[in-house]
């Protein structure tokens, strides 16, 4: 935008400013709007829909719509609505920092084709998304080839600009993004060698290892680790070894496997590099910020949803933290927020645990992981006595809480556990 | 008729004598068989411009002379390319009375060297200086003239000078053969056909003892020294605010912590002696990672945690026999000219040295060295967009709204410096390849290491050098981003089976 509009727009208040235009932002931005709020979505990338756009399996929106749609069609319609809304959307929006001004204003700096300006909103949702991570993170050594992609990046080639990375392909992590590559890998015709997961059971949800390992014939290895990548130009195998209980490589357990392609998926971390400037408060064990049950932060009217807040298994939770988001910035703006909050705490087996603070006020929903399986497990928070039975829990897949009003009433705080059901 | 100059090698010294023999009245050609200048032993360097008081001038009297004029020519060269360096000066640091002798013998050397400002310190002076040094630290030798450059960086600006002032650049172009007569050097057999050169200038880093033997000379081989480093994200902590290392040994200046130019950690190197023939071998390995990472320990407090690298890599050094520089004009073939084995400290001598080529070219070729009129010693680095003000940037948007595009979120890149880092790849003749990219602009340099960004990036390269996406490399031939559209292999597949 020329001169003259940025100084229109430097001169308006946004009540929401969006940053991010995946599930959770476009999510959070529509019941914003629905809730009569004045919003603007800023997304970095050509177009809105975030990641689900190239995500053409089906296994979306089973929570949110009720339907099992594909990526693009989970996309679609939230981007739809949004359309039909008229929310301002900006893409090849990049968002350079966030100043918290006061309690009821922020400043955003943008870079866009049309100029850099500053956005001044009441309320932020950060719904950034997150990063996947690299070889380099996870330790992998040897030769520095073409031929190593992230997952996702394997992906956007694929389904985005329709390129083959290559044809016989090793897959690290065993996480539903590893499986559901290693299956688009095999329906265009490529050989997976092997996917290699460092713990002893498959990183994602069970329906995927079924539908994208076993129907394929595709190896799984589980205790194994990639520890070396070797070519002279392109990747022509990988080391890999058996790793012990602590996850380090045994001695003498090598193995080689040629291959020309290595995709990673070897986690991912939420993408908060702006809102760490802005120092809040970060969860060690989500790596995301740490939320009241309105997806707030540390800091008064910032927000986060989506995999920016927490890692989560399905985009219908990070479209439902989005709204959870746009509710709480409503209260916010008409000064509604609750002040007394009960934090919620890690008990027995669980790695993460979120929102981390509950008002007590209203029905809230709790996002958890384990940090071991465990058969015939029971999920409780035994100061309310409320006990959750579940067949299985696993890491892989999140355990989901819904605490009623009633039940959370009165209380001072409250621990999450989850015990061996015998 | 000018005479012409043929300089073999794209690293910082074969770059530095195009650029200083560019002043002259000469036709210059430098020749490098990668796509892009800086790319062998340069671009793995722990990038410091040494004082000078690591060099024996008693074993090594060039090394020694070199280092210490290299750092101050450096100084305004860096001013006039536009090159960014940074001066925090380096720290050696004694752990044990053995240590402190070790400093005292350095001290000396860089008194004899002409070094200023050296002073030994004590643990509280330390701390001042260097808030992350170990307790262990009982001394230093405190180095205040030690300064930091990228090394491609340095490269490319002086490549990127040397052709504004005429001399030619060959990238992709390897050595084949030298061919010689009645004494004399008559030019190169290269992939791209024969070039007729009146002298050659070897500057072919590890393979220096291969080119000079298809001059005839081959008295000497060249060792493959490799160094693996890691290089941290922009938010790992702590990072060292000097240039920081233990009390050398007789193989190496030992494992070093510097916060680069661009901000981030860096530790390494190792020192590991390949064979001959592993002129190739550029991997990283756990053992001498791990190594690395008990080193800087033992010198440092605390290091940041191992899932904030960014970056794990190696580079070989060329070593010649008893570390000595073979800097030499030969009678036989007339012509031929070695600067070979240019170990550390190369890149903070490569300036004085490409001034000691020029001199050797006058008294020993008796080539008329006559200065011609209207040199630039100046060159414009790139524009960063992430460094500029709000009112700077906006002018820029202005202009060229593809400065408006980021395309690289975590070094915050945009599309128009990629277009201009494309610019100046064609002018220089270079491949248009993602790392030349990467060291131009910075981008993919960050926090995701290019998950985020390669495709995108690798798009613009596609558009702008008219090559299918798949095609697209990531250094050169052999390196395609993709294997090809997915349905073209299909329909192939199906056709042929």
């Amino acid at each position: 935008m020329k001169a003259e509009s940025s100084s229109k727009m430097k001169s308006r208040t946004y009540d929401m400013a969006v940053i991010g235009g995946g599930a959770a932002g476009l999510a959070g931005a529509v019941k914003a709007a629905e809730l009569g709020m004045d919003v603007v979505v800023l997304e970095s990338g050509e177009r809105i829909g975030g990641i689900p756009m190239q995500c053409i399996h089906p296994g979306f929106g089973n929570f949110y719509y009720g339907e099992n749609l594909t990526g693009p069609e989970f996309s679609e319609r939230l981007i739809e609505k949004v359309k039909l809304t008229g929310i301002k959307c900006y893409t090849h929006a990049h968002v350079e920092g966030i100043r918290h001004v006061s309690d009821t204003e922020n400043m955003v700096s943008v870079v866009m084709p049309a100029g850099i300006t500053q956005i001044r909103a009441k309320t932020i949702l950060y719904a950034a998304g997150a990063r996947e991570r690299h070889a380099y993170e996870i330790g992998i050594t040897g030769d520095r080839v073409s031929g190593v992609y992230t997952a996702g990046e394997a992906q956007t080639l694929m389904d985005i600009y329709g390129i083959m990375p290559g044809k016989s392909v090793v897959i690290i992590g065993s996480g539903d993004i590893g499986l559901i590559m290693a299956r688009r890998f095999a329906l265009e015709g490529a050989d997976v060698k092997a996917v290699v997961e460092m713990l002893p059971y498959p990183g994602g949800l069970q329906r995927n290892v079924v539908q994208c390992l076993e129907d394929f014939g595709i190896p799984l290895l589980t205790s194994h680790m990639v520890t070396r990548i070797v070519g002279k130009k392109r990747v022509e195998r990988v080391i890999l070894a058996e790793v012990d209980e602590s996850f380090r490589a045994i001695k003498n357990s090598e193995k080689e496997i040629d291959c020309d392609t290595v995709a990673l998926a070897a986690g991912l971390v939420p993408n908060i590099g702006k809102l760490r400037e802005a120092d809040i408060d970060i969860d060690s064990s989500t790596k995301g910020p740490v939320v009241n049950e309105y997806m707030e932060t540390s800091l008064p009217g910032i927000f986060v949803a989506g995999n920016a807040l927490a890692i989560n298994d399905y985009v219908d939770y990070a479209a439902e933290q989005g709204e959870q988001a746009a509710i709480g910035a409503h209260l916010f703006i008409e000064g509604n927020m609750p002040s007394d909050w009960k934090p919620i705490r890690k008990g027995e087996n669980i790695r993460l645990v979120f929102p981390h603070h509950i008002s007590g006020g209203r029905d809230v929903k709790i996002y958890a992981r384990v940090k071991k399986p465990v058969r015939d497990a029971v999920v409780e928070f035994p100061e309310i006595d409320k006990r959750v039975r579940k067949r299985a829990v696993m890491p892989g897949e999140m355990i989901i809480v819904n605490l009623k009003k009633q039940e959370t009433a009165g209380i001072d705080e409250l621990t999450l556990r989850c015990a061996d059901g015998n | 008729m000018k005479k012409s100059v043929a300089i073999i090698g794209g690293g910082i010294a074969g770059c530095a004598i195009a650029r200083v023999l560019s002043k002259y009245d000469l036709d210059i050609h430098l020749i490098e068989k990668e796509a892009d200048v800086g790319w062998g032993a340069t671009k793995a360097n722990t990038s410091i411009i040494h004082p000078g008081h690591e060099e024996d001038a008693a074993i090594h009297p060039l090394r020694a002379k070199f280092c210490v004029e290299g750092n101050r020519i450096w100084r305004k060269w860096a001013e006039e390319m536009d090159i960014p360096v940074s001066w925090p000066g380096e720290l050696m640091i004694a752990l044990d009375d053995g240590g402190m002798e070790t400093l005292e013998h350095y001290l000396k050397l860089g008194e004899k060297n002409g070094v200023e400002g050296l002073e030994i310190m004590g643990r509280e002076e330390i701390k001042k200086l260097e808030p992350n040094v170990n307790e262990n630290a009982i001394a230093a030798l405190w180095a205040p003239a030690a300064g930091l450059i990228e090394p491609w960086e340095a490269c490319i600006a002086l490549a990127e000078n040397a052709a504004d002032n005429g001399a030619k650049m060959h990238l992709n172009t390897e050595v084949k053969g030298i061919a010689v007569g009645d004494g004399k050097l008559r030019g190169l057999e290269t992939n791209r056909g024969f070039m007729k050169v009146d002298v050659a200038i070897n500057a072919a880093g590890l393979f220096a003892d291969e080119i000079s033997g298809m001059a005839g000379i081959d008295d000497f081989k060249i060792c493959p020294r490799k160094g693996q480093y890691y290089l941290f994200s922009d938010d790992a902590m702590p990072k060292v605010k000097r240039i920081v290392h233990m009390t050398p040994t007789e193989k190496t200046k030992g494992v070093y912590a510097v916060t680069t130019v661009e901000g981030n950690l860096m530790l390494g190197p190792t020192a590991e002696d390949l064979d001959f023939d592993e002129k190739e071998e550029r991997s990283t390995t756990e053992e001498g990672l791990d190594y690395i990472w008990e080193n800087a320990r033992k010198f440092l407090a605390s290091l940041p945690p191992r899932n904030k690298v960014s970056k794990m890599f190696a580079g070989l050094r060329p070593e010649p026999p008893d570390g000595k520089y073979i800097i030499r004009a030969y009678e036989s073939p007339w012509g031929f000219v070695n600067v070979a084995g240019i170990r550390s400290p190369g890149l903070t001598a490569a300036p004085s040295i490409a001034e000691y080529v020029a001199k050797l070219m006058e008294e020993k070729l008796d080539l008329r060295m006559a200065e011609k009129e209207g040199w630039n010693p100046f060159r414009k680095g790139m524009k960063r967009f992430s460094r500029l003000s709000d009112s700077e940037k906006q002018h820029l948007i202005n202009r060229n709204p593809q400065y408006g595009n980021v395309v690289c979120m975590c070094k915050e890149v945009t599309e128009g410096e990629v277009v201009e880092a494309i610019e100046r790849i064609r002018k220089l003749g270079a491949g248009i390849t993602m790392d030349s990219i990467k060291f131009r602009t910075l981008a993919m340099f960050g926090e995701c290491q290019g998950s985020f960004c390669r495709s995108r990036i690798a798009s613009i390269i596609s558009r702008e050098a008219g090559i299918p996406l798949w095609q697209v490399s990531l250094k050169g031939d052999g390196t395609e981003y993709g294997i090809g559209d997915i349905k073209v292999l299909q329909r192939r597949e199906k056709d042929e089976g």
